[in-house]
C-alpha cells in the first residue's frame, strides 16, 4: 500500500471516529478524554521513531512536550494565533532542541544517551521555572475561547481541539509508516541492530540519528503545542510530569516497537484504560497500572502485542 | 567583602559535607553501572525506600536512623539479589538487556514511587535523633551535626567498600567480572553469582544512603528523581566504577551546587547536577580519573 493511500484510509477512519463520536455521544466529556488519548498516540508514535526504529531510549519526552506547550504560552502572550500555526512553531522549537541534543549526546551509545535525555529534561525544567515571562513556577493561565468557526459551522472549542489532535495523530502515524518502509527506515533499523556494522557498511549513522531526534522531538512538541488551550492553566511540574515520559515509553513497549501499529495499539489501550482508571479509581493508581504493565510486558512479551500477534500468525502457518 | 568571603567559605564547607553524602548515594551506582554495566535507573527509588523504612522504624521504635540503616542491610541485600536474578533471567540471558532492561528499571522506579505515594501520601516525612539540630563549632564555622554525622558515616562506608573491593576474594572477583567474564569462569567463579552479590551490595548501600538522606532533609516520594541526575553525573564524572573517583566527583558537585544555591538561589541548584552531567557526557565521557 502506498503512503498516500494509507493516509486516505487513516483520514477516513479518523473522520468516522469524529463524526461517530459526534452522533453517538451528546456529551463533551468524550472529547476531553479522547483528546488525551490521541495526544498519547502522537507522543508514543514520536517516541517510537527514535526509540523503536533506532533503539535509542529517550527519557525526556516530557521536556519536548513541555517545550511545545511553553512556546504556545510565550506566543499567546505576544499575540493570539491560530492553533495550527502554534503547532508548527512548537514543532520547530522542539525539533531544533532535539537536533541540538542529538549533536551533544549522540556520540554516546545506549545507556549514556538515555541518561543524558533525562538530564536535559531537568535542565529545561529549571530554565522554565526561573523564566518569569511564561509564569515561572507559579504557572500561566491561557483562556480558551468558547467556540470556534470552521467552514461556516460553529463548534465547541474542545471539539475543535479534538479535531486538531485527531489530524495530528493521523499525520504522525502516516509519517511513521512511511519512514518504516523507506530507505530512512532501513537505515534506522541497521543502527538499532548493530551500529558499528552499519557504520562500517557506509550507513551515515550520525546523520540518520540526527534526523530521528529532530523528527521525534518535533512531533512531541507538536503534541504539546495545543495543550495549554486544553488544560487552561500550565505550570512546570505538570508540563514536565513524569507521566508523559513513562507513558510515551510504556505505550510503544506494550504495543510493540518495530511497527507503526505498535504505539497506536499501546496508546489506545493504555490511554483508554488510564481514562477509565482516573475516573473510577484515582489518578495515582492509573500511573501504578502503567508501571506494572510496562514491567510485566518487557519481561513476558518483549515484542509487545504486535509481536505476539505476529508470532501466533507464524505459528499457524508452519504446520 | 568579608561577608562575601565568609559566605563563600561556608558554602564550600557545606558543599564538601554534602559531597561526602553524595558519594555514599552514588557508591551503589558506581558498582551497578560502573562495574557491572547494569543501568539501574531505579537506584534512587531504593534510596527513598531506605529513607521510608528508616522513618517507619524511627517513629515507631525510636531507633537511631543510621543504626536502622545497618540493621536493614541484609534485607536490602536480598532484595537487590532478587532484582538482579529477575533482570538476569529476563534480559541478560536473552541478550536484550540494553533497551528493555532500561524500560524495566524505569518501570520499577515508577512503581516504587507511586506505591510510596499511595501508602504514605506526598507529605514530607522526617526522623528524630539526638544529633539532629546540634552543631559543632570549628573555628569561625558552624558545622551542623545533621550534615556532619552522615558525612562521617558515608566516608567510613566508602572506605569499607573500597577495602572490600580491593582486598577480599569476592571483591576482586567483582572487579574482574567487569573485565573478563570468561576468564573469571576459568578461575572457578560463577560470574552470575558474583554479579548477584555485587548488585545486592549496591542496593544495600543505596538503602543506607537513604537513611542518611532522611537525616539530612525531610523526604517525600518524588525527591528521588532529583538524585537520578546526581548519581549518574557523579558516576560518569568519577570515571565509571572507581570509588575514589566517585568521592572526588561527588565533592566537586556538592561544592558547585552549594555555591550556586548560596549565590543564585536554590531554584537553580537542580540544573547544576544535570548541566554538569550533560557537559561531562558531551566533552569528557571518560570522567576525571578516566583515561
Amino acid at each position: 500500500m502506498r503512503s498516500w493511500t494509507f493516509f486516505l484510509i487513516a483520514a477516513a477512519v479518523g473522520a468516522v471516529v469524529f463524526f461517530g463520536a459526534h452522533l453517538v455521544v451528546q456529551n463533551d466529556y468524550v472529547y476531553f478524554a479522547g483528546y488525551t488519548v490521541l495526544q498519547f498516540v502522537v507522543l508514543a508514535t514520536a517516541w517510537n521513531i527514535l526509540g523503536g526504529y533506532c533503539g535509542y531510549v529517550n527519557f525526556g519526552s516530557a521536556a519536548f512536550f513541555a517545550l511545545g506547550a511553553y512556546s504556545t504560552v510565550a506566543l499567546h502572550k505576544l499575540a493570539p494565533m491560530p492553533i495550527p500555526v502554534l503547532i508548527l512553531i512548537g514543532g520547530i522549537v522542539s525539533g531544533v532542541v532535539g537536533l541540538g541534543m542529538g549533536y551533544l549526546t549522540l556520540r554516546l551509545r545506549g545507556a549514556f544517551f538515555a541518561i543524558a535525555t533525562l538530564a536535559l529534561a531537568v535542565v529545561l525544567q529549571t530554565l522554565i521555572v526561573n523564566w518569569d515571562y511564561v509564569g515561572g513556577s507559579r504557572g500561566a493561565y491561557v483562556i480558551r475561547p468558547a467556540t470556534m468557526q470552521i467552514l461556516g459551522f460553529t463548534i465547541n472549542y474542545i471539539t475543535y481541539l479534538f479535531l486538531v489532535m485527531l489530524t495530528l495523530a493521523v499525520l504522525a502515524i502516516t509519517a511513521a509508516r512511511a519512514i518504516e518502509r523507506s530507505r530512512l527506515g532501513f537505515g534506522f533499523a541497521t543502527i538499532r541492530d548493530d551500529e558499528l556494522a552499519a557504520e562500517a557498511s557506509g550507513v551515515p549513522t550520525l546523520r540518520l540519528k540526527l534526523i530521528a531526534t529532530t523528527l521525534s522531538g518535533g512531533l512531541m512538541g507538536m503534541a504539546g503545542a495545543p495543550f495549554p488551550y486544553y488544560i487552561g492553566f500550565l505550570e512546570p511540574s505538570s508540563a514536565f510530569g513524569l507521566a508523559y515520559a513513562v507513558n510515551s515509553i510504556a505505550m510503544p513497549m506494550i504495543g510493540g516497537t518495530t511497527m507503526w501499529a505498535g504505539p497506536l495499539i499501546g496508546a489506545l489501550l493504555l490511554g483508554t484504560l488510564q481514562q477509565i482508571a482516573t475516573v473510577t479509581i484515582s489518578s495515582a493508581v492509573n500511573l501504578l497500572i502503567v508501571g506494572l504493565l510496562l514491567v510485566v510486558f518487557v519481561i513476558i512479551a518483549p515484542k509487545g502485542i504486535v509481536g505476539l500477534v505476529q508470532d501466533r500468525r507464524r505459528a499457524r502457518q508452519k504446520p | 567583602m568579608d561577608f562575601q568571603l565568609a559566605l563563600l567559605i561556608d558554602a564550600v564547607v557545606a558543599g564538601l559535607l554534602l559531597g561526602g553524602f553524595y558519594a555514599a548515594v552514588t557508591a551503589g551506582i558506581t558498582i551497578a553501572f560502573g562495574i557491572l554495566d547494569i543501568v539501574n535507573i531505579a537506584h534512587p527509588a531504593f534510596i527513598i525506600l531506605g529513607s521510608y523504612i528508616a522513618y517507619i522504624v524511627n517513629t515507631s521504635f525510636g531507633i537511631d536512623p543510621i543504626l536502622v540503616s545497618i540493621l536493614m542491610l541484609p534485607a536490602f541485600y536480598a532484595l537487590g539479589a532478587a532484582v538482579y536474578q529477575v533482570y538476569y533471567l529476563s534480559f541478560e540471558k536473552r541478550g536484550q538487556d540494553a533497551l528493555r532492561g532500561l524500560a524495566f528499571f524505569f518501570g520499577l522506579l515508577f512503581i516504587t514511587e507511586v506505591g510510596l505515594i499511595l501508602t504514605f501520601g506526598v507529605d514530607y516525612r522526617y526522623v528524630n535523633a539526638a544529633y539532629i539540630g546540634g552543631t559543632v563549632q570549628l573555628g569561625p564555622m558552624n558545622l551542623p551535626l545533621r550534615m556532619l554525622v552522615p558525612f562521617v558515616v558515608s566516608m567510613i562506608l566508602i572506605g569499607a567498600l573500597q577495602y572490600f573491593l580491593a582486598r577480599t576474594f569476592t571483591g576482586r572477583a567483582i572487579m574482574a567480572v567487569a573485565q573478563d567474564q570468561f576468564a573469571l569462569r576459568l578461575m572457578a567463579a560463577d560470574p552470575v553469582r558474583i554479579k548477584r552479590i555485587a548488585f545486592g551490595i549496591s542496593i544495600g548501600v543505596a538503602a543506607m544512603a537513604g537513611a542518611f538522606l532522611i537525616v539530612i532533609q525531610p523526604v517525600e516520594p518524588s525527591v528521588g528523581r532529583e538524585y537520578i541526575g546526581r548519581v549518574f553525573a557523579i558516576c560518569v564524572l568519577g570515571g565509571m566504577g572507581s570509588l575514589p573517583g566517585t568521592v572526588i566527583a561527588a565533592m566537586l558537585l556538592g561544592v558547585v551546587e552549594s555555591i550556586t544555591s548560596t549565590f543564585y538561589g536554590p531554584s537553580w541548584a537542580p540544573a547544576v547536577a544535570f548541566g554538569f552531567l550533560l557537559l561531562t557526557l558531551a566533552f569528557r565521557p571518560a570522567g576525571i580519573l578516566g583515561r
